[in-house]
């Protein structure tokens, strides 16, 4: 990706997220039950859309990964599960803020999709010490991939089981009794929802263009010096874009 | 007998010849149970137990029980060379998979045999509970069985080995435990076993079951390459 095309991508999410939080404050009516409190929800739902989709799209780039033994899936899939993870800090953090705000206590047992993530976020986090722990690295990349598949197929039966454990006291805002968002509502959260897609997708590639990068320094590094000490530092810690 | 049923037959038998000469993890496994049950007879300080903490304090024994077990599945096989052996016979890798989990199964089953008449005894005013219970411990066994083979597989060849199984195995048997403990807390309740949702949760553990025996026998292939 060059330089040019990663400027455009970042201006657009700019943009966008600009525009759609400046439509949610300034446009959008105050829900009827909430108030202000509901504004979070431009935030807050887009970033864990977001996020699972990446961990979704995780799972898929492990399978071609393994079908195709071509390790720049496996960069992929690390870089997506990397970022959902990060994402997922926000959308914690932002749940627990309006579930303090809709219900007056940070963390709500009750409330089955804040639990699955946690539980998801939980299972994702645990990718980083599994992936560490295996030195060879063809290896590591295959382990990693059976990893991202396994927790891929994991999600939606989690959530499924834990929205049956649970009465459910979420604030339907999309379908509510009176027949869902009203319409400059839902197109200020497809605005948030575009502009959240385009910040993720930004972020994946600045990381790719930072792997590509560290890749071809330990690249140089061999090729200009063979000294086996200082070369697999940082090809440990993260997976480097061999292939160019 | 195609090849491969000899060689899943070969496998599990080897499996369990060698856990009844040197009681690796059985042993361990039951009195790691039990004892788990007095902390916990403390811990509540309770003497009897009924409806969801009786579903909790089962569950939650019988899980850690298991991840000892889940530890040391493929330990021999690392230590003593069986992978190697394994790559260079002529037969189909996820029949590995296949065997250890049935290894697993009947690990599991053998160690509830022990600590759920224990568990009844210590804990539980009636057990009229007990004989549906079955149904869930066999489906839930299934489910532990199939991911705690994929976890072990990939955690063996680790640095962490002993600390990767529990970390991610966890998480990963959440929705299973959840569906355990809301089949099983009804059966305990005080007045006789009552079936809410029974079928309901079978079902999830049903599917549990199969999404992860699915998942399990797909990737196990790429485990074992070298």
């Amino acid at each position: 990706m060059s330089s040019t095309r990663l400027k455009i991508l970042a201006i657009a999410t700019v943009a966008f997220l600009a525009i759609g939080f400046g439509m949610a404050f300034f446009w959008t009516p105050l829900d009827a039950d909430q108030g202000f409190k509901q504004k979070i929800f431009y935030l807050h739902v887009p970033l864990a859309i977001v996020a699972l989709i990446g961990f979704m799209a995780a799972g898929v780039e492990g399978i071609r990964h393994l079908r195709s033994g071509d390790s720049r899936h496996d960069v992929n899939s690390y870089i997506f599960i990397h970022l959902s993870v990060v994402f997922g800090v926000a959308v914690l953090i932002t749940g627990a803020i309006w579930a303090k705000a809709s219900w007056g206590h940070w963390w709500v047992w009750e409330e089955p999709t804040l639990v699955s993530f946690l539980i998801v976020f939980l299972m994702y986090c645990t990718y980083y010490p599994f992936r560490y722990a295996i030195e060879d690295r063809d290896q590591q990349a295959r382990y990693a991939s059976v990893f991202a598949i396994t927790a891929g197929a994991f999600v939606p039966l989690n959530f499924m089981a834990v929205r049956m454990a649970d009465s459910i006291i979420h604030p339907r805002v999309f379908a509510t009794s009176e027949g869902g968002l009203p319409d400059s509502m839902l197109f200020t959260f497809l605005v948030c929802m575009v502009g959240m897609g385009l910040l993720w997708l930004t972020l994946v590639k600045v990381e790719m263009a930072g792997k590509q990068a560290s890749g071809q320094v330990s690249r140089l590094r061999r090729a200009l010096n063979t000294d086996a000490g200082s070369s697999s530092v940082s090809g440990r810690i993260a997976p480097n874009m061999e292939v160019s | 007998m195609t090849p491969s049923r000899t060689a899943f037959m070969a496998i599990l038998g080897k499996d369990l010849r060698t856990e009844l000469r040197t009681m690796r993890s059985l042993p361990a496994m039951i009195l790691f149970a039990i004892t788990t049950f007095i902390i916990f007879r403390f811990g509540l300080d309770r003497i009897s137990l009924s409806g969801s903490l009786a579903g909790g304090v089962l569950w939650t024994t019988l899980l850690f029980a298991a991840i000892l077990g889940i530890n040391r599945i493929f330990v021999s096989e690392r230590e003593e060379g069986g992978f190697d052996s394994f790559r260079l016979a002529p037969v189909d890798r996820t029949v590995l998979f296949l065997a250890k989990a049935a290894a697993l199964f009947i690990y599991l089953s053998v160690l509830q045999l022990i600590v759920v008449p224990t568990f009844a005894v210590f804990f539980l005013d009636q057990w009229a509970g007990l004989v549906p219970l079955m149904l869930v411990l066999a489906g839930a066994n299934l489910g532990i069985a199939a991911i705690g083979t994929l976890i072990s597989s990939m955690a063996v060849n680790s640095r962490a080995r002993d600390l990767l199984v529990p970390l991610l195995l966890l998480p990963l048997v959440i929705p299973l435990m959840i569906a355990a403990t809301g089949a099983s807390a009804p059966l305990f309740d005080v007045g006789g076993p009552s079936y809410d949702d029974f079928g309901q949760w079978l079902l999830v553990m049903g599917l549990y079951d199969g999404v992860f025996c699915l998942v399990g026998y797909a990737v196990f292939d790429f485990l074992l390459e070298d």
